[in-house]
Formats: C-alpha cells, structure tokens, sequence
C-alpha cells in the first residue's frame, strides 16, 4: 500500500482487517468450544463402553430426547429459563468478585415464597398482577437471605464463601420447614404447597410448553450483561472486584457495593426460583431441591462471566440435562450419568483454555 | 418425658453424635491442610464420595474392615490426584475443577453402584469396637465415648498430630508459607508446587477415609449422594477453625449432636420436622459469625495458583 493512500482507504483497508480478525477470533472460540466438547463427548463415551451401554445409542437418543424433537427442545428452553437467571446472578457477584455459593438456598426460598403466594393473589386481583407481585415478593425474600453475608463481608470481612454456604444450608432446610408447616396445601397428603393452576402460571409461547420464563431471563442475562459492561455502575463493581483496595483508594462506597451486589446476585437467584415455580412447576413439594446452583457456578465461570457465551453454555447444559432424564427412562442408564458428562466437559473445557493460553503465550514471546 | 432423658438414651445419642462427627472431622482436617497450603479445595465432596464408595466395595468384598478404609483412602487420594494436577501443577481454577470433580464423582459413584449392585442395597455386617477398660465404665459417656471402633480414636489422635505438625515442623512451617506467601517460599528454596500437592493428597486421603467411614461404620451400606453435603460441612468448618485442629474437632462434634438429635428425635417419636434441627447448627455457627466473626485470617494466597516469577 502507498504512502499517498487516501486515508478512508486505509481506514476501509482496516476495517476489512478487523472485520476478518473478528471472524477468525469468532471461529477461534467455536473451535475451542466445540472441540472439547466432542473430546469429552468420547472420554465420557469410553465410560459408558466400560459400563456395557452402546455411547452412539446413547448420544443419539440424548440429541433426539433433548434437542430435535419438537417436545424435547422445547423442554429444554424452558429448563433454561431458571438457569439464565441463576447465571445471571452469578456473574453479577463473580465479576465484582464476591463468591456467592449460596444460589441454591436463595432458589428455594424464592421458589417457596412464589409457591405460597401465587395461589393466594390469584385469588385477590387479576393473574398478571399476582404473577407480578409474586416475583416481588420471591425476590425480595432472596435479598433478605443473602443481607447478613453481605452485611458480614461489608463491615466485618467475614469470607463469604462460609457464609453463604452456610445460609445455603440453612434455606434449604428453611424452605422445607415452611412447605411441611406453614405453607402446606391441607388438601393433599404429600408435603407440598398449594398448587397454581395451570391457566394462572406465566404464558406459554406462541401455542407451545416453552414458558415465557425464557425471555425473562434471557432479558435478566442480557441486562446484567450490558450493565456490567457498559455502565459506570457495572464499572465500579468490576473494580471492587479486581482490586478492593483500589476501589477504596478510589473513593468507592465499598461496603454499599458489597451490599448492592449481594441482594442484585441473590434477588435474582430468588427470581430463578420463581421463574421456576410460576412457569413450569405450579407447586414445591416437601424435599424439592433440584441443585441448579451448583450446575450453573462452573459453567459461568467457563464463559468468563460473559452473558453472551454463558447462555450458549446454559442450553448446552440443559440439553444434556433433558436429553439424560429422557435416556435414564428408555435405556437404562441412570440419570446421574449427566453429572458425569457434564463434569467431563467442564474440565475438558477448563483445560483447552489453559492450552489455548499458553499457546498464546508462547507464539507471542 | 422421662424416659427421652434416660442413660441409655442419652447414651445412644452421645454415640450417633461421634459417629455423624467422625467423617466430618477427617473432611475438615483435610480440608484445612490444602486451605493452609493455599488450595480451596471444593471437591472434597466429591473425594468423600469415591472414598465412601471405593471403600464400601473393599470392604464387602474382602470381609475386612481396615482394607476398606485402605481403598477408601486411596479412593479420595485419586480424585485429589486429579485436583493436584489440574490446580496446582497447572494452575485451573479451582472453584471450576472442585465442582466439577464433586458433580463427576457423585454421577459416577452412582452410576458404578447401579450397574454394580443394581437396586439392592448389601449391608455390612455389624463392626466390632475397641473398648477402652476403666473409662468405658463411666455412666452415660463411658459407653459412648469409649466403645468405638479403633479408628475414631485414631482420628482423635489425628487432631493433635495435625496439631503438632503445624506447630512444630518444618512441614507445617512450609504449609503455611505455601498459603500465605508461595513466593517467600520458593526463594527459601523449597517447591511450592510439591508443598502443595502433599497438601492436596493428603486432604484427598482423610475425605476418603471419612467417607469410608461414613458408609463402613456410619451407614453400614453404600447409597448413591450418601455424603448429602458433608464435605461442604468440612470447607465450613476448616474456614470456621481458622488453623486450628482443635477447633475442627469441637465443630464436628457440635455438628455431630445436632445430626445425631434429628435421628434420636424421629425415633423417640417427637413431631418435628427434622429441617428444624438441622438448622441449629448452622443458625450456632451464624450467631458466632455475627458476634465474634473479625478478620476470618484466611491465607493471603488462597484459591491462587502458583506460578514461578508471575507478577
């Protein structure tokens, strides 16, 4: 290129460039995404040679049970819905780097408290405006159960990786003890809440079982996302959480923060729950736990608390999970496989990162 | 009421407050090992789990007890293994790898024991104790405290070993700067990775252990998910000890009454819901959060991977 080049030329010239960096970085990521995941796809394979399942029959029936067939992915949309809004609240904390191990306990009061008041506002005034008040309410109690971790971490430095396991604890029995004696549905002998009627619950989409719950959280993830990133409050979290000391230096209200990303993490947990009661399930029977939190901690850490890649990572997630449930039924293969699967991919994952790293690393030096 | 408070009762619930305390204590020690040298060891879950199954399987099909223990311990030490390499020598995660160990190994122990016992549940026979004469004759805590099987004793010995090492050794010396200040230790010379994977196969081999005993002794019989949180029970209590050994062991019993009250509870009859009792030890611990919980003096280093002249 000549130096006499017009400099909207050179301009356009870079554009193209970036444009074409864009795209190789685009297929970089899928590359390093799905590769592993077909490499944990044949060590997890190799598990089920060992255990006399045929892995093909397996895959296959999982893809079909949990992503081509017309019931199959719709089931697996709607199991999104809670997972977005867990993640959602997950990368808020991460990102401001609190460890907020607590979902779970936080899912199930939230879940609860919707459960118990849903049926009742139904009662009282016309189902949207119930709908609405009972998100309100579940997540405000979240928040509430996450105030003394929060207050803890923000005056005392207690680490709040206890506290919140603790708490996690404590909700879960807590959320037991409210389904078996405060909130239970005198009309039925098995522990459970009063059950929400299916007319009541939140919509379906367009005439099929996915509940409107997933554009919720896809807009839940999609906010966090952009608050994080693009504005000055999503800044200041960023720098509590790459350096407290700083953000202090900086004149940065540290405890406020600590506590504002604590109640923004657990109230969303809390609407997860929600989401999940009030779309799909109607009513939390006695010793319900389905764990969610757990699942959804590695996988937002996978996807760099990035709110994009972290729902491409929830659907992966939930395809397993549907298609497993549907294989443990037909072929035989317990349900628990899924964890295994899951666990393989996750470390595989980690681990291509790690190469692709020090690949880097070293091609620069 | 008189009989809920009878020698015997009070007995039997002394005993199932040692026996839910034991694995937890092991996790605990261990996990406080790897926290000490600077590794959050997530996946000691998962460790309890694979030493809860590989050490049932030992157990029932070799008839003896200690060879059970053997397995179990080697069980968790594999898994650690894994987590040795993965967060230490390469330095992942280890919030990501401990989770993913702790889901992996809870699907894998229970898809083993379905293909492997399908949905029979095979009990052990009952184990023989070790009764310490003279003390075993005290009322109420005398059958409780001193007819256990040798190896809680030796757990109990464990805790003033640790105790010592901490204290006393150049290792617990190295331990500690490993967690607090790696790269102090690695211009004294001494290899911070190595440190760490000790630590981090140790922690592997006690997880084991305990939850071979949790299945071994506790249960008498492996089921899928038995650990039902116990290894998140001992991350709380090594944070909640701060270092000390000693504290580990007070928490595990404190936690071992409360489990041990919800069982005595169902079979005396009383009406209510085991979720409540549950709470008490968590609900103790919070309040001791609140009123005494300063600057937790976790190591500087902890959850930070080691890598040699990084800034």
């Amino acid at each position: 290129m000549s130096i006499e080049t017009a400099p909207s030329a050179s301009a356009t010239a870079l554009d193209a460039t970036a444009a074409v960096a864009t795209r190789r970085d685009i297929q970089h990521r899928l590359l390093m995404t799905l590769g592993p995941i077909l490499a944990a796809l044949i060590i997890a394979g190799c598990i089920l040679l060992a255990v006399g399942v045929d892995p093909l029959a397996y895959y296959g029936f999982v893809l079909e049970k949990g992503l081509f067939s017309p019931l199959g992915i719709q089931q697996t949309l709607t199991r999104m819905a809670p997972l977005l809004f867990l993640a959602a609240g997950l990368i808020v904390a991460f990102r401001a780097g609190m460890w907020n191990l607590g979902g779970d306990g936080q899912f199930l009061l939230g879940a609860v408290t919707a459960a118990a008041s849903a049926p009742l506002f139904v009662q009282v005034m016309p189902a949207w405006l119930a709908l609405f008040c009972s998100f309100v309410i579940a997540m405000v109690v979240a928040m509430i159960w996450s105030l003394l971790p929060a207050l803890l971490r923000a005056y005392q430095g207690v680490n709040e990786i206890i506290t919140t396991l603790m708490m996690t604890f404590l909700g879960t029995s807590l959320a037991n003890v409210l389904v078996k004696l405060v909130f239970r549905d005198p009309g039925t002998t098995v522990p459970q809440t009063r059950t929400l009627p299916v007319e009541d619950r939140l919509p379906r989409l367009f005439g099929t079982t996915i509940t409107s719950g997933l554009l919720l959280g896809l807009a839940a993830i999609i906010i966090v996302h952009l608050v994080m990133t693009r504005t000055a409050f999503g800044l200041k979290l960023r720098i509590v959480g790459a350096n407290p000391r700083a953000a202090i230096h900086s004149g940065l209200g540290v405890p406020g923060l600590t506590i504002a990303v604590f109640a923004i993490s657990a109230g969303l947990a809390g609407l997860a729950g929600a989401v999940d009661i009030l779309g799909v399930q109607g009513n939390v029977r006695a010793d319900w736990n389905p764990a969610y939190g757990l699942a959804v901690i590695p996988v937002v850490f996978l996807a760099r608390m990035n709110g994009f890649a972290a729902i491409g990572f929830v659907f992966l997630l939930s395809v397993l999970s549907i298609g497993g449930e549907s294989a443990a039924r037909r072929l035989g293969v317990p349900k628990h496989f899924t964890l295994v699967l899951v666990s393989i991919v996750l470390i595989v994952l980690a681990l291509a990162e790690y190469i692709d790293h020090r690949y880097n690393q070293s091609r620069r030096a | 009421m008189t009989g809920l408070f009878s020698e015997v009762f009070l007995s039997a619930l002394l005993f199932g407050a040692v026996t839910a305390a034991i694995p937890l204590l092991l996790a605990g020690l261990g996990e406080q090992m790897s926290e000490k040298a600077g590794v959050l060891n997530i996946g000691i879950e998962g460790m309890m789990l694979a030493g809860a199954y590989l050490g049932f399987v030992g157990a029932f099909y070799s008839g003896s007890l200690w060879l059970g223990f053997l397995t179990g311990a080697g069980g968790g030490m594999a898994v650690a293994l894994v987590m040795a390499l993965l967060c230490v020598r390469i330095g992942l995660n280890q919030i990501v790898i401990g989770i993913a160990l702790t889901l992996g190994l809870e699907g894998l122990t229970a898809l083993l024991h379905h293909f492997q016992f399908s949905r029979s549940y095979p009990r052990l026979p009952a184990v023989d104790v070790t009764v310490i004469p003279l003390l075993s004759d005290i009322p109420v805590i005398g059958p409780a405290l001193f007819k256990q099987h040798l190896i809680v004793y030796l757990a109990v010995a464990l805790v003033f070993g640790m105790g010592y090492i901490y204290r006393r050794t150049q290792l617990g010396l190295n331990l500690q700067a490993a967690g607090d200040k790696p790269a102090a230790l690695d211009v004294a010379g001494i290899d911070v990775l190595r440190t760490r994977t000790v630590a981090v196969l140790t922690t592997g081999a006690l997880a084991g252990l305990g939850g071979a005993y949790l299945a071994n002794i506790g249960a008498g019989l492996f089921i899928p998910f038995i650990t039902n949180g116990a290894g998140f029970l001992g991350i709380v209590l090594a944070m909640l000890a701060r270092g000390r050994p000693v504290w580990v062991l007070f928490g595990a019993l404190l936690f071992g009454v409360c489990l041990s009250l919800t069982t005595a509870m169902q079979v005396a009859g009383i009406n209510i819901p085991t979720d409540i009792i549950q709470m008490l030890p968590f609900l103790a611990v919070m309040i001791m959060l609140v009123l005494f919980g300063r600057r937790a003096g976790l190591p500087a280093a902890l959850g930070i991977p080691y890598e040699r002249g990084a800034r």
